[in-house]
């Protein structure tokens, strides 16, 4: 699996490369600035792209910026995209074409090395990894008058780990609970937030996030 | 004086309104001399009495109860002529007790020329005004005596014997049968009346510059007034970045500092049970990544109060969409923003509307807020209303004065509308250019 991958910070940028590489990935090219991230990206057509929001030149959301250009010139080019910072601004703009393969996570994330490395294949292939802390935030900022405030604690935990890109079976096992009661849960989800039902677990993910960017 | 920055003003009107209503503002203000007239009267007569010790004493009630009646003038004239005449006064000095105190009280009014300048519009202004504000007013309540003569008032003085002139017209006996002197007198009163409404508003005009050229602060006393207002506001700054300052060092110490502090001495314990007890040890290995995460959630949370970085990035119309979206209320944001204003502007008004928008959420009651931002006439210009139910005033601990306060420091202005019953409308004013050209693409 080919990655390309843009950190401006060497020691990181190194540190990423090794991670990958260990786990049996190709890096196609680490790059430190944002112009060159968007030449990389077009140059190389990645399986899937590991992205500092923050880069230089300009040292704003320049990374940002260069993924959601690339994904403008190749649609649904899987991008992940990591962060000092989760914003849902962000958020939003990157899960807007609706064509999937997105993660946004907080670059701490990186230290759990399993998690993030399941969180890159999810994203190269076409499902999303949203960090935790923006679920959470979308779902605390909403507890006035809507459809959220409609669902119950537990249920709200499982649109939380749905949302993050866990398969049923995941989440069942991070819930201890049995994967029936998980799928039970994400009908009662669904109705309560008249969302047509349908199998394929990114399709439900991109679904709810569609229906939280409101 | 930040009230009155926003004010209705005679531009509101038709130009017909204005010629029509021009009349008859000017003899409102020539009216307005008689008890100004008293009051100046007053003031010197206790000027004359400096010499004799008991003026010293009198002379500040005096000069105050003169400033007040001239403040009627400065707010009528701003009204009628739409010309903002600022208050030229240096500080006025607290009343202090004792002899000495009046003595230094006397003394800094006495040195302020706008207390002389005062003086001398008392003096002036009565003769001024019949020549410029009243004089329209004048001249067509004598076209108006025009026609009463050549009606009825004429006959009736020509009847029993009188002798009156109308301008050149000698109005006398048998004045009545004269057709030729009445209708001369009815044209030269028409002219008076025509002549009236067409002075008007140009004699307005220059009342309203004799007022600004007397009543408003000079060269100096305008630099003297804009010293006292940046002495404030930059120490108003310098105490809001030293409690600024105070508050991330406190955070950072007993935050990032303290974990940083604890995954130390947890490494240093990790160390001696590796070989003993790895289990304990790998428990406390994930207790410190814990801590680690921890630490640096929390400077996340202190930089994002330092400097939010979607204010960094795209400015503050994106930030302040981001921040309406963590907003627990229904927040709708409208920007028109070319481009972005200075940085300073920008993260004092970011914050500003940050802190109106945590007003409204505790204490409005309102179930939806609407910010509009925009640039106009070298203003950044935000509005904040909310639906909630009313009645906030800049006093009542909502934090609006410490707002106003903070973004005084760049000469901006707060204005707030508030009825009981809703809606708040809290406008906000900041003088900025706009610099870098909007870069982002969205």
């Amino acid at each position: 699996m080919r990655v390309v991958l843009a950190e401006d910070l060497a020691l990181l940028r190194e540190g990423l490369v090794s991670l990958l590489e260990t786990h049996g990935f190709e890096i196609a090219d680490a790059v430190d600035n944002g112009p060159s991230l968007l030449k990389a990206l077009v140059d190389h057509r990645p399986d899937v792209a590991v992205v500092d929001v923050r880069l230089p030149p300009s040292f704003t959301d320049e990374g940002l910026q260069a993924a959601l250009e690339a994904r403008r010139r190749i649609p649904g080019l899987p991008v992940l995209v990591l962060s000092q910072y989760v914003e849902q601004l962000y958020a939003r703009e990157l899960l807007a074409d609706g064509t999937g393969g997105i993660g946004y996570l907080l670059k701490d994330r990186v230290f759990d090395t399993a998690q993030f490395v399941d969180a890159v294949r999810r994203v190269a292939a076409g499902g999303t990894a949203m960090d935790p802390e923006v679920i959470s935030r979308l779902v605390a900022s909403s507890t006035r008058d809507t459809p959220l405030s409609r669902l119950t604690p537990r249920e709200t935990e499982v649109l939380e780990l749905m949302a993050q890109g866990r398969s049923n079976a995941a989440i069942a096992e991070q819930l201890v609970v049995t994967e029936r009661a998980v799928t039970k849960h994400t009908a009662n989800i669904f109705a309560k937030l008249d969302l047509p039902v349908t199998d394929d677990t990114n399709r439900r993910v991109l679904a709810v996030l569609a229906y939280l960017n409101r | 004086m930040n009230e009155h920055a926003v004010n209705e003003r005679p531009g509101s009107e038709t130009p017909w309104q204005r010629w029509i209503r021009a009349p008859w503002r000017g003899l409102g203000l020539w009216l307005l001399g008689i008890p100004a007239t008293f009051v100046g009267l007053w003031f010197i007569t206790v000027v004359s009495l400096i010499s004799g010790f008991v003026g010293i004493l009198l002379f500040p009630s005096a000069t105050m109860a003169l400033r007040k009646q001239l403040d009627v003038y400065r707010d009528r004239i701003e009204r009628c002529t739409g010309h903002r005449i600022e208050r030229p006064y240096l500080p006025e000095p607290a009343p202090e007790p004792g002899l000495k105190g009046s003595v230094r009280r006397f003394v800094t009014l006495a040195r302020d020329p706008a207390t002389w300048r005062d003086y001398l519009w008392v003096a002036a202004d009565p003769f001024v005004a019949l020549f410029t504000a009243a004089l329209p007013g004048l001249l067509i309540l004598y076209g108006l005596w025009g026609y009463a003569v050549a009606t009825f008032a004429g006959g009736m003085i020509g009847h029993y014997g009188g002798s009156d002139w109308y301008a050149y017209i000698h109005v006398t006996e048998g004045y009545g049968r004269d057709t030729g002197r009445v209708v001369s007198t009815a044209v030269v009163a028409t002219l008076c009346i025509a002549a009236g409404y067409l002075l008007g508003p140009t004699m307005m005009r220059v009342y309203g510059r004799w007022g600004e050229a007397v009543l408003g602060p000079t060269e100096k006393s305008r630099l003297a007034l804009r010293v006292r207002h940046l002495t404030e506001t930059r120490s108003d700054a310098v105490d809001a970045s030293a409690a600024e300052l105070r508050r991330i060092e406190r955070d950072l110490h007993d935050g990032a500092q303290a974990r940083l502090v604890a995954m130390g001495m947890s490494l240093g314990a990790i160390e001696h049970l590796l070989d003993k007890d790895p289990e304990k040890a790998r428990i406390l290995l994930a207790q410190t990544r814990e801590s680690s995460a921890k630490a640096l959630h929390e400077l996340r949370d202190l930089v994002r109060g330092i400097h939010p970085p979607v204010l960094a990035d795209r400015g503050i119309g994106d930030a302040v969409k981001a921040l309406a979206l963590d907003h627990p209320l229904h927040v709708e944001v409208a920007a028109d923003l070319p481009a972005r204003p200075e940085p300073p502007v920008e993260s004092a008004a970011y914050f500003a509307v940050s802190e109106i928008l945590t007003n409204a959420a505790k204490h409005s009651g309102a179930s939806r807020v609407w910010v509009d931002m925009r640039h106009e006439r070298g203003m950044l210009r935000i509005t904040v209303t909310d639906d909630g139910r009313g009645g906030a005033s800049l006093d009542g601990g909502t934090g609006l004065r410490g707002i106003e306060r903070r973004i005084g420091t760049f000469d901006g202005v707060l204005a707030l509308n508030s009825p009981v019953g809703g809606p708040t409308i809290v406008t906000l004013e900041l003088p900025c250019a706009l610099s870098s050209p909007k870069t982002s693409p969205s």
